[in-house]
């Protein structure tokens, strides 16, 4: 193993539990790290749930400020060396929860950050909802988001992967490994600091 | 350390009656609150100026100026004053007028204001919102310090040989602060200049305030106007006090549940522990405040909300007589007793910036013949 420890943050959306949603994220998030380990790139994952903080994220819509666990799991977000993202599909799209939760990250916080999209489903006519719904969100807020994400129905995870290599097991392992690539070409996260980047007022003048 | 009291001027209905104020109504309130804080001795009243309802104080200088006439000795200032939607020529205007109106009991703060639709309303793009907040402050400046301007920016029509009118009071403008909750860029601005910048951290947790007044600190030493700590900074503060705590608890409730901004959020036990809204007994009170120097420096402004939320006036009075009666008087006696003696009291008063005003003219006199005077500090309004 070589290089500084790489910390994988998982964002679990689900609300039951136990969870499919967590099941997914949990899988996507060991081949990420068995990757990365086959890489020689020490790596961690530690997981989110997101049930848990529900109130206090409507808090934080409301009052502008996190609070609390909250503001401890934004801070673990923003120092993280690679995001995946693990949401239920609630009438076409994901959960509320979770569009609420990335309301109330820091604007820039996301920017270059290598991302994982998975997503679970009742049936395969779900498939592309990433793809149109959760993809352009962190497209906008200027993640890296890698090309394969993994959408879950209720019938993946009874299949097995068949001759293509196309299962469950096949995606989950090929999505792991594009967002390994990301981040063992990347060095480690940068301290995400708001005040870093103000221009000296100087700057800012006509003719400055 | 100045302590006073600031307004948004918010018609709210009261919560425990239903009953909802008037615009004749709140506006008359405003008056009687900051004619009641001038005679309980506190040292600044501050209005906000709002262009939509359910906000009444559209017109500061006019409000102000009448107040200059009725009060003592109160700070007659402003919370804040829209840098970006005013033109600038009719702010240097309106606020030396009330400079001189006030005898110098004037100083103003600016912010940018973050309500979209009044930027057009006034001519304006919220899209510009910066670099009309950088234009209109460097030209109301040179329209202060400069008797005849001749000017040309991106935002308003040149001027050509303009005087504004009147001319500061001794030639001394108004202090000015910069206001902002979140953006550091304003506290950039305040340091470049050596203005004062004020934090209004009312809904916001410490660790946030800390960060933003560190940076101004830091700023202000950078752009060459002395030691970080000599930097003036205000702060807001919200409190609500009853001599038995319970009992402030109960009455402020409602109130607090259904409040503008954080009402329908976060429980009142969660707010007052992660902001500075303080709810209990004037003793409270005072704890709780005194401490702020810990983690923002020895400071020259604390300000505090008292009328907002559907709250009635005859309550905010009783408010404002606790604040001033019992609370103001230790924390300016133990903020006096821990400040360094190099660090200000206060902002500079108008009497204050006329003396350094004059030093500094003297000083440039003695040293034209043989140096070169545009080395004084950039920013110096002096």
């Amino acid at each position: 193993m070589t290089g500084s420890q790489r910390r994988v943050v998982v964002v679990s959306a689900g609300l039951s539990e136990p969870s499919s949603t967590r099941l997914l994220a949990d899988r996507l998030a060991a081949a990420t790290v068995a990757d990365l380990h086959a890489r020689g790139v020490a790596a961690s994952a530690e997981t989110v749930e997101l049930r848990p903080l529900a109130h206090a994220v409507v808090d934080a819509m409301l009052t502008g400020f996190a609070t609390g666990e909250l503001a401890d799991v934004l801070d673990r977000l923003y120092a993280a060396d690679a995001i995946v993202i693990s949401t239920p599909l609630f009438t076409t799209t994901y959960s509320g929860l979770l569009k609420s939760f990335l309301d109330v990250l820091d604007r820039d916080a996301l920017s270059g950050v290598p991302v994982l999209l998975g997503a679970t489903g009742g049936t395969a006519r779900h498939s592309l909802a990433l793809e149109y719904s959760l993809r352009p969100l962190l497209t906008y807020l200027r993640a890296d988001v890698v090309p394969t994400s993994v959408f879950a129905a209720t019938d993946d995870w009874a299949a097995g992967e068949g001759d293509d290599g196309g299962g469950l097991a096949g995606r989950i392992a090929r999505a792991g490994r594009e967002l390994a690539e990301r981040v063992a070409a990347r060095g480690p996260a940068a301290v995400h600091d708001p005040f870093a980047s103000v221009a000296d007022f100087e700057d800012l003048l006509p003719g400055g | 350390m100045q302590f006073g009291i600031f307004s948004v001027g918010d018609v709210t209905p009261d919560p425990r009656t239903g009953a909802v104020p008037g615009d004749t109504a709140r506006v008359r309130a405003m008056l009687t609150i900051a004619r009641h804080a001038d005679e309980a001795g506190l040292d600044v009243f501050a209005t906000g100026e709002h262009h939509n309802p359910p906000f009444v104080p559209s017109s500061p200088t006019t409000m102000l100026g009448y107040l200059a006439g009725v009060t003592k000795n109160i700070v007659l200032s402003t919370a804040t004053t829209l840098i970006t939607t005013n033109d600038p020529v009719r702010l240097a205007e309106e606020y030396a007028m009330l400079q001189v109106i006030s005898d110098g009991r004037t100083d103003l703060m600016l912010g940018r204001g973050n309500t979209g639709p009044v930027y057009p309303w006034f001519g304006q793009d919220i899209r510009q919102g910066i670099p009309l907040a950088v234009e209109n402050y460097a030209l109301l400046r040179r329209l202060w310090t400069e008797d005849v301007v001749d000017w040309e920016g991106k935002f308003r029509t040149p001027l050509q040989g303009f005087t504004s009118t009147p001319r500061p009071l001794d030639g001394v403008p108004p202090f000015v602060w910069h206001g902002s909750i979140r953006s550091p860029e304003i506290a950039e601005q305040a340091a470049y200049y050596g203005d004062g910048f004020f934090h209004n951290n009312i809904f916001w947790p410490l660790h946030h305030t800390r960060q933003m007044v560190r940076f101004y600190r830091q700023r202000y030493e950078h752009h060459g106007h002395g030691p970080a700590d000599t930097a003036i900074v205000g702060l807001g503060g919200q409190v609500f006090m009853r001599k038995d705590s319970q009992k402030a608890w109960d009455e402020f409730r409602p109130y607090f549940d259904n409040a503008p901004v954080y009402g329908h959020g976060p429980s009142m036990e969660d707010f007052t522990r992660e902001t500075p809204l303080t709810v209990g007994s004037p003793q409270q009170v005072i704890d709780r405040y005194a401490a702020m120097r810990e983690d923002v420096g020895d400071y020259q402004r604390q300000l505090f909300l008292m009328d907002h939320a559907g709250l009635p006036l005859k309550t905010v009075l009783e408010q404002i007589d606790l604040l001033a009666g019992e609370v103001v008087p230790v924390l300016r006696r133990e903020a006096e007793a821990a400040r360094p003696a190099h660090v200000p009291a206060g902002p500079p008063s108008h009497a204050e910036r006329v003396a350094a005003h004059r030093d500094a003219t003297a000083s440039a006199s003695d040293t034209a013949d043989t140096a070169d005077t545009a080395g004084t500090t950039a920013g110096s309004l002096a």
